[in-house]
């Protein structure tokens, strides 16, 4: 019976994916795949695709397993690089030249899974000396890591800022048809959203496995959590380096959306939404622990930087206001620590919004917080 | 050897700066266990704060540096409002996280904030000649009198606030709320105003490494704090965190790793060997060189 | 007769000194299965550090530890528990924020047998996996009548009810030696005689040792086979709980000279 549920709810989610991509289509039918459709939803789509990912993977570390890692950008940045080297060589061996999508598409797949595969032996790398630590001296190890690596990136002689200024990487994924305003970037953009659902699908079912009781065991309580039989210190190193995985997915869609890659987008804190910082407060806004939560952080996030950068109304409002829409991190950091604040497990807690179950769970959830309130009761009662 | 000497003197005028502003850490550390992220930035307005009062302080027929005594009020200020509205109520219901994710976010805030800031805005502004230019010349090895000075002065304020926390009453107050804060309470200490105490004087501290920063680079912006701040904690962390001849120890150790870094290796390496010697120490020794390693109790 | 058996677990000479301060030494004990064996003594005589080294948490500075005669020295926590030695903890320690049966699930983890492929694929094998340990942890909570509130959160449990669900938790790991730390502190005489009828229901469906540490001597007393007292870290008497309970050396550490 519970696998029954199980297999309805797997069936309803894709039904409902099926449907909006099926909208979706159709929307890009009525817009006619041009003007405002190519300039302004394609790469909004795929920005709001790779922030989607780059959260949903950064709340493996800091919702699921309880680790604050600052350094998840440096992730993003190696599959970055290693996306537009890959390409790069791809089209100076000639791969390109036979102008089917076949071979484009190909090299793209074989760009998004190394990226994501070198991002994870970084990660693990990384992961293997900085797990050893915990809370703040864990996050200012990876704070160190991801600034390492940027470092060394830029240093690099094929990599560096110089090396990557003409004739750059992503320049080439630009002029082969990823770049903005191509008419073959509207096409991929389908592989964009392929991506995302294929990561979210493969971090859903790590989370709803015994890898997710493990490391939530371990967030909970590392002494219980070894004292029950799991090897924290595998399993801890495993995650870090799964969800670096996933930022360097993020990093190659990312290198396949801009036409030029600079290392300093991503750096610690920087002016602009790539940091380590506002993937930080996409999780919390989200809900550390809830996937869900991170998609819908990551989409609002993406709105409103995209709003108080674009927004027709903001014209409006009083000019000290659109004043500090100039500083789209001060708005950030004001959300952030609302957030924190009023709603410190953030938007859904460790809520995962499920379509089959919503009814239901919500049931639950007030079953438990009765629960609680007797339990607080007794123990006044008999303290 | 020329090179070395005066590479010697950098490293030691870096090391004083960080030193001063990895005590504001520390201090912070010691007392509530949550790195500061904003203390880097009560640097910048520190700076921001001489900018704007040196001219005032001329024009009174004061020295420019005078500056400093209200850039410290200011970061005073600046510090204990952040303790009481933003890490206090966070520190009451949130988790060791929530606190630190909240540091962040203040660090990002003040930053941001500045920059909105019409008078400050994004470019960098420069400020006056603040010591008396010019220096010594022994064998080669020119002193100038910023550098003498920034040493001197440093080695004066750590040797007073350590004196400070050993023999004053609320220094007393602040190691012992740092040891034990409910066991304080019971002590009639008032905790809360230890602790706000305590910003205060750290942020303080962070006014003066300003006044000694833009004495040598006199160029001030929003995220100057930043990178200064980090490399700040790191020195902390390396000395030993929450102790304060540690950080005292680390800032030196981390000046003389980045100026020796950027003469005789490569200046754009250099902040990644600093961030290298914290993530060494730290696995050999997780409690810093002057630390005492406390496992958790089961 | 009882010699010759191999015990569950045996202790060799066990001693730990912190930075000179000598906590524990020359600590033997042997413990047959089927036994429940009470370790007791004053506060601060050394009870739960000598838990802690039984479970990896601490490394003994000398002697060493068996199970079944396999030596463990050196190992890790989660090697003690895959080898059998399974705990409690003084102040509860559970995994507050999962529910109470996904508390019991992650405590079956060392034994599942699948891996990323069969998890990213979801294969028969992993549905397979999943049913079966969710009827056995099931089952397991309903030793300890935890079946009904398998889907609550397990801070949201009263006191009483968590203290079991760390020994069902601890049960999960499949373990030939059960170590209970103070299982029964801060619980009311209603609860204490709930839990007693729980330990003894493990012990005859289970068969496994169980070693026990205990303020409440009445509880030691009723319950345990042999009882071992520890004071500043040295055994000081061992024995039938009516010899212990005679025996001038244990009232003197109990109630001072």
């Amino acid at each position: 019976m519970i696998k029954n549920r199980t297999a309805q709810g797997y069936l309803l989610n894709t039904v409902v994916i099926a449907v909006l991509l099926i909208g979706f289509a159709f929307f890009k039918g009525a817009l006619g795949g041009g003007g405002e459709f190519k300039l302004i939803i394609v790469p909004s789509i795929w920005q709001c695709c790779y922030l989607i990912i780059l959260a949903a993977s950064l709340n493996l570390s800091l919702g699921f397993l309880g680790q604050l890692s600052l350094g998840h950008c440096g992730f993003m940045a190696v599959g970055a690089y290693a996306a537009a080297l890959l390409s790069l060589a791809a089209e100076r061996a000639g791969v390109f030249e036979d102008k089917s999508g076949t071979a484009f598409l190909l090299v793209l797949a074989g760009c998004i899974i190394a990226a994501g595969i070198l991002a994870a032996i970084v990660g693990l790398l990384v992961g293997i000396p900085a797990l050893r630590l915990k809370g703040d001296y864990l996050a200012i190890i990876t704070l160190g890591f991801g600034m390492i690596i940027v470092n060394i990136i830029n240093n690099l002689p094929f990599a560096g800022q110089e090396g990557l200024a003409l004739g750059s990487a992503s320049a080439s994924l630009y002029k082969n048809g990823l770049g903005f305003g191509t008419a073959l970037k509207v096409t991929y953009i389908w592989v964009a959203i392929a991506v995302t659902l294929v990561c979210l699908v493969m971090m859903f079912m790590f989370v709803r496995s015994k890898y997710g009781r493990a490391i939530r065991a371990i967030r909970d309580d590392e002494i219980a959590a070894s004292a029950s039989g799991i090897n924290t210190s595998y399993y801890k190193t495993f995650t870090f380096a799964y969800s670096a995985f996933f930022a360097g997915v993020a990093g190659a869609l990312y290198a396949c959306a801009n036409a030029t890659l600079s290392t300093s987008s991503f750096a610690f804190a920087n002016g602009g939404i790539l940091n380590s910082t506002f993937v930080v407060v996409m999780v919390v806004l989200g809900g550390m622990g809830s996937l869900t939560g991170s998609i819908v952080a990551a989409v609002i996030m993406f709105l409103v930087n995209y709003q108080i950068k674009n927004g027709v109304w903001v014209q409006h409002l009083p000019a000290w206001l659109q004043n500090i829409f100039s500083f789209p991190m001060l708005v950030y950091a004001v959300i952030l620590i609302i957030v924190i604040m009023f709603r410190p497990k953030g938007i859904f807690g460790s809520y995962e919004l499920s379509l089959r179950n919503f009814f239901s769970d919500i049931k639950l959830q007030r079953q438990n917080r009765l629960a609680q309130k007797l339990e607080s009761k007794e123990a006044l009662r008999n303290g | 050897m020329s090179t070395f000497l005066q590479t010697l003197f950098v490293g030691l005028r870096l090391g004083s700066i960080y030193a001063l502003v990895a005590l504001g850490y520390t201090m912070v550390y010691g007392i509530i266990r949550l790195i500061n992220f904003a203390h880097g930035d009560f640097i910048m307005v520190g700076g921001y704060t001489m900018i704007f009062t040196i001219p005032v302080m001329v024009a009174l027929g004061l020295p420019g540096w005078a500056s400093v005594f209200i850039a410290i009020l200011v970061c005073a200020a600046v510090g204990m409002s952040t303790e009481l509205v933003a890490y206090r109520p966070v520190r009451k219901k949130g988790t060791a996280m929530t606190a630190l994710i909240t540091a962040i976010a203040v660090s990002l805030l003040l930053e941001n904030l500045a920059q909105a800031i019409p008078q400050i805005g994004p470019n960098p502004k420069v400020a006056s000649q603040i010591f008396i230019a010019g220096g010594v010349k022994i064998a080669n090895v020119t002193l100038d009198w910023t550098t003498m000075l920034t040493i001197g002065i440093s080695v004066v304020v750590m040797i007073g606030l350590y004196q400070f926390t050993q023999k004053t009453r609320i220094g007393r107050a602040m190691r012992c709320v740092s040891e034990d804060k409910s066991a304080s309470i019971l002590m009639g200490i008032n905790v809360n105003r230890t602790i706000v105490t305590t910003f205060a004087i750290g942020s303080s501290l962070s006014a003066i490494a300003a006044l000694m920063y833009i004495a040598q680079y006199p160029k001030v912006y929003t995220t100057m704090g930043a990178m200064l701040g980090l490399k700040a904690f790191v020195a902390a962390v390396l000395g030993g965190i929450g102790i304060i001849p540690g950080a005292m120890f680390g800032g030196f150790v981390i000046g003389l790793v980045e100026s020796f870094t950027t003469s005789y290796v490569s200046s754009s390496m250099a902040d990644a060997f600093v961030f290298l010697i914290l993530i060494i120490v730290l696995i050999i020794k997780p409690a810093g060189i002057l630390g005492k390693n406390i496992g958790e109790k089961v | 007769m009882a010699e010759e058996r191999i015990p569950v677990l045996e202790t060799r000479k066990l001693g730990i000194t912190f930075g000179g301060l000598v906590a524990v030494s020359d600590f033997n004990i042997k413990v047959f299965r089927g036994e429940l064996v009470g370790l007791i003594g004053p506060n601060g005589a050394g009870k739960t550090t000598v838990f802690n080294m039984l479970t990896g948490v601490y490394k003994p500075t000398e002697g060493s530890v068996l199970l079944e005669g396999e030596v463990l020295n050196g190992k890790k926590t989660h090697q003690f528990v895959a080898a059998g030695i399974a705990r409690t903890f003084q102040n509860i320690r559970l995994f507050k924020q999962m529910t109470v049966l996904e508390n019991v699930l992650a405590a079956f983890t060392k034994d599942i047998k699948y891996g990323m492929i069969e998890t990213l694929f979801r294969t028969p094998k992993f549905w397979k996996t999943e049913k079966e340990l969710k009827e056995k942890a099931l089952d397991l909570l309903s030793i300890f009548h935890l079946e009904d509130k398998a889907e609550y959160v397990a801070a949201n449990l009263p006191y009483g009810q968590q203290r079991k669900l760390e020994i069902a938790r601890a049960l999960a790991t499949d373990m030939k030696l059960l170590l209970l730390d103070e299982p029964a502190a801060g619980m009311n005489p209603t609860e204490t005689t709930e839990l007693l009828e729980c330990i003894n229901a493990i012990r005859n469906r289970f068969g496994i040792a169980i070693l026990l540490i205990e303020h409440d001597m009445s509880l030691v007393m009723n319950i345990c086979e042999r009882i071992q007292v520890i004071d500043y870290g040295i055994t000081i008497a061992e024995g039938l709980p009516e010899e212990i309970a005679k025996n001038p050396k244990v009232i003197a550490a109990y109630l001072g000279q």
